[in-house]
Parts: C-alpha cells; structure tokens; sequence
C-alpha cells in the first residue's frame, strides 16, 4: 500500500464507523421498526402505527401545529432579528461591534434549559414582570403569563433568533457600503434599498438561518414542555410520551420519522425556492 | 442608514431604542437568574428577602446549597465527563473528515458529504430516537444470541456520548474545513517532494496550521454537549447530566439552588467570553 493510500485509509475509516453506524444504521433501524407494531413479536410489516396517527385527532392535529408554529417563529425570528444584524454590522460604532456581538452568543453558550428556566423566573406569578407590575400600581392580580402559548412562543423565539442573527450577520459582512450609498446617491429611499439591495444579498443567511431556526423549533422539547401550558400541543412531547412514558418504541419511532419526514420536505422547499444547496447552510 | 450616510433623527433614535429593548429582552433572564440566587427566600422568583449566599452555602433542613447538593455536584461532573470525551471524540473524527472532504477525492464523496452534514438539519430527538432504537437492538441481539451483557449499548454514560458525538463532529468538520480552505496546498506538495509520507506532511505541516480551528471546534463541541438535554434524555442511563438534572428539578421541586447553578454557569460563560474578547482584539 503506497503511503497516499494508506493516509487515505487512515482518514476514511473513522469517517466511515461514524456515518454508517450513528447516522445512516440508526435512521433505517427507525423507518424499520415504524413499521413494526408493539408486542407483536412476528416480523411482518404492518401500518398501523401510521394509521392510529391519521385517525387519531389529537396526533395530527398537534402534528399540523406543531409545524404551523415553527414556521410562525422561523419568521419571527427574520423580523426581529434582522435590524439587529444590520445594526451590528452597519451601523453601530465598530468599537462596540465586537463587544455586542459576544452578547448575543451568551445566551447561546449558556443552554437553553438555564435561560428558560430564567423565563419561567421572569413570567410566573410572583416573577420579575408581575411583581414590578403590582409594585407600580398597574395591576392587582399577577396576569396570566406562564404555562400557555405566549409563554411558549417567547422560550421557543428566545432560544432560536440568535442561529438567524449569526448567519445573516455574515453575509451583511460581506456586504460592500459604497452600494447602499451609491443605490441613496440615485435618490432610493430606504424602503428601496432594503428591498432591492440588502434583502437579495443576505438571502443566503436568511436562508440558512431560517432552516436552522426551523429545526431546533421543530425538535425542541424543553420550551413546549416547561412553558407552555398543560393541554399544549407539540408533537415532539408525543414522541416523548411514546418512548418514555408508555414505551410503546414503535409508535414513538413512526411519530419521530414523521417529523424528520416534515423537517426535510420543508428545508428542501426553502431550499428549492432560493436556489441553493444543502452544503452551504453550515458555512 | 448606515455609517456613511446622514440619519434623520427619528431613524436614529428609533433604531437605538429598539435595539436597546432587544438586548433587554436577553439578558434579561440571565439578569433575573443572577440576582435571585442571592435571594434570602424559599421561593425561586421575587419578592426580593434580602441578599444571602444560603443558595450556595447552607446545609440545613429548610435549604441544601449548591456546594452541599450531592446530587447536583455529582450532575455537573458528569457532564464535564461527558463533554470532555464528546469533544475529543468529535474533534478528532472532525478533523479527519474536513480532511477527507477537502483533500481526496474518491467515489461517493458527495453521498457521504451529505451524510456528514445531515445532522445540522436532524431535530435532536431524532438522534437520540434512532440511535437508542438501534443500540437496543444490538445489545439485545448480543444478549440473546451471544449471551453477551454489554452495557455500552444499554442508556448511560457512554451512549450519550455517542449520541452526542453523532452531531459534534459535524459541527468539528464545518469549523475545521473553513480553515481548511485558506490552507495552501504547495505548503504540504513541498514536504511530499521532500519525501515526507503523507501523514507525516498532515502531522507536521496542515495540523500545525489548523490549530486554531481545532482549538476552536473543541470548545464549541464541549459547550454543545454541556448544554445538550434533546438528545441526551433519551440515552442518559441512571447518571444524569447536569441538563438533565436541571430539568427534572425545574419540572418537580425548583428551589433557588436552581438559579445558584444557573448563576455560577453565567458567570463561567461571561469570564470566558470576555477573555475571547480580548485575546481577539490583541491580534
């Protein structure tokens, strides 16, 4: 074996062990036992998991909002976040660039279960929001803030804007200034250079940003389960339950490869629609 | 609009308003954790009690402080554990595939590129499904057919690193290979006709030059798994990591040593995040 070869080999079959045995095997050991049915110890293949999830309202119901809720804040996160990229790498005083960028990563590095364990803090009864309220005089009784949608909606935005305002930034970097003054020389107004010149060329973060957001809210368990209310809807809690709770694995991977099915078909519709490709959302 | 160009006022002040509001929005939690660890009161939110350090400090019936919590001591040395293989397992492997891709060429590159990337648009729980899916299957297969009693397959310390070594090193390659990029081959085409083999040129020229992006990937692979709690619940055995903990106390009996952990893990990632401040502007 010629030395280039052996380097070759060296590098590859660690590679290999890697993607075969915990991406590729576990995600056929998942389609196949979707089709398995709990307690049922012949091998035949059988759809009922996937039909108790079509006839049952509760699963693809929950299944439906889970989904309409993760689009809702993948574009939440866009209209919030986006002034802030643009701030931070446009029009902030580059001393103070670097030192408000950092800020934006804490809440990243420090982990989620922290800092929405620090909304349940902020929103519950006795927490920061209600108790200055009272203290003002505004209200009597604390409003109802924690365990319901708002509350939800708040950890699950909170815990995902940043992977949009990350990328978004980078592309704003690259972003040449003498084309935004020479669009403002010609007499665009603002609405128009937004539109015409800053959106088209930090649609590739957008993009990237978008499908991660996406992701993460798809998949996330703790901001449904800690947040929001007792009766809320959220399918990766149902996949929970099925693994956890009633052990019913079978069931559980059916409902886990439905999401993973709904999570590929719309990155690759966002995908699609801005014309580019899945090696570019990690740079 | 931007540094160049004149702003009316309104636009001004207005932008600086609503970025102001945006960073309120979060550090907020981080603020209220903070300053409630030193709450001297039973409860986790307000009203304020006056300042204590019994959140960290007291061992008593009423309050078991941070420093005297066995069972939470005992959480965060599990995820330092944890983390540490993660990272080194994920760093390496990384590192392997960013050479890999970027260097050899052979069949299939491009499938297996995609398999690399995948986990970046995989929901965490899909992960852990899977992969505990298939573990169980195997350990189960060796039980009964081998009669082999194998714990790594069964949930525990190191199927969670597994599980969270899946997507680590995909993390490791993105890092790596964009400072793979800016590599420049002659470099290593001159230690090859100086007749160094190939893994020697990779030893002593490439991993030199990528210290920096292997530095940074293991830091950014360990806070991944320090934090991680949508894969990690499905595979932690009776060893909980500190998320995981986290979790169970927030969902069944938070007390303020909650927020004394919350606080102490604050504080680490602020005094890491202003070295990095520094370190960067020195260069």
């Amino acid at each position: 074996m010629s030395g280039n070869k052996k380097a070759f080999y060296f590098l590859l079959i660690p590679v290999l062990l890697w993607l075969v045995l915990l991406i590729i095997i576990p995600h056929i050991d998942l389609f196949i036992s979707s089709f398995k049915v709990d307690g049922d110890s012949s091998s035949a293949f059988s759809l009922e998991n996937y039909t108790i999830f079509f006839e049952e309202k509760i699963y693809w119901f929950t299944f439906l909002n889970t989904v309409l809720y993760a689009i809702g804040i993948t574009l939440l996160a866009f209209v919030v976040t986006f002034p802030v990229a643009f701030y931070l790498t446009k029009v902030v005083d580059r001393k103070y660039a670097s030192f408000l960028t950092l800020m934006l990563l804490i809440p990243l590095w420090v982990g989620e279960l922290v800092t929405i364990y620090g909304w349940v803090i902020i929103l519950g009864d006795h927490g920061v929001i209600n108790e200055s309220l009272k203290w003002l005089g505004i209200i009597d009784k604390p409003l109802p803030l924690l365990y319901n949608n708002f509350s939800m909606s708040i950890g699950l935005l909170y815990m995902s804007m940043l992977f949009m305002t990350i990328p978004v930034m980078t592309t704003l970097e690259s972003l040449d200034d003498s084309l935004i003054e020479a669009a403002s020389d010609l007499g665009a107004s603002k609405f128009t250079i937004f539109r015409r010149i800053i959106i088209p060329h930090a649609m590739p973060g957008i993009v990237n940003g978008g499908i991660i957001v996406f992701m993460l809210v798809i998949g996330d368990y703790v901001a449904p389960n800690i947040l929001g209310g007792k009766s809320n809807l959220w399918f990766t809690e149902q996949i929970y339950n099925q693994f956890l709770s009633t052990f019913n694995w079978n069931q559980g991977a059916a409902f886990g490869f439905l999401l993973l099915v709904i999570s590929s078909a719309v990155i690759w519709m966002a995908l699609k629609l801005s014309g580019q490709k899945l090696e570019k959302v990690g740079s | 609009m931007i540094r160049s160009l004149p702003n009316s006022p309104l636009y001004k002040y207005g932008y600086r308003f609503y970025i102001t509001l945006f960073f309120i929005f979060l550090v907020l939690p981080l603020i209220a954790i903070s300053v409630l660890a030193f709450n001297d009161s039973n409860s986790i939110a307000l009203p304020w009690h006056g300042f204590s350090l019994d959140w960290f400090f007291a061992n008593n019936d009423n309050r078991v402080g941070l420093f005297h919590d066995e069972d939470l001591l005992r959480s965060i040395w599990i995820s330092v554990e944890t983390a540490f293989a993660m990272a080194i397992l994920s760093t390496v492997v990384g590192t392997m595939a960013a050479l890999l891709f970027e260097q050899e060429k052979f069949k299939f590159k491009g499938l297996l590129y995609f398999f690399a990337i995948a986990p970046l648009v995989i929901p965490g729980v899909i992960l852990g499904i899977s992969i505990l899916l298939s573990s169980s299957y195997v350990g189960e297969i060796l039980d009964t057919k081998f009669g082999i009693d194998t714990e790594v397959f069964s949930p525990g310390f190191w199927l969670v690193v597994f599980g969270q070594f899946s997507f680590g090193a995909t993390y490791a390659l993105l890092l790596v290979s964009a400072r793979l990029k800016k590599f420049d081959p002659q470099l290593e085409e001159a230690a090859l006709s100086l007749k160094a083999s190939r893994l020697q040129a990779i030893r002593y020229i490439t991993i030199p030059f990528l210290k920096p992006a292997i530095i940074g990937a293991f830091a950014v692979t360990f806070i991944m798994s320090f934090s991680n709690f949508n894969t990690t619940i499905f595979l932690v055995g009776s060893d909980p990591t500190l998320p995981v903990e986290l979790f169970s106390r927030i969902k069944f009996s938070s007390t303020p040593v909650l927020n004394a952990v919350s606080f102490m893990i604050v504080l680490f990632i602020t005094i890491v995040a202003t070295i990095s401040l520094f370190t960067n502007r020195k260069k």
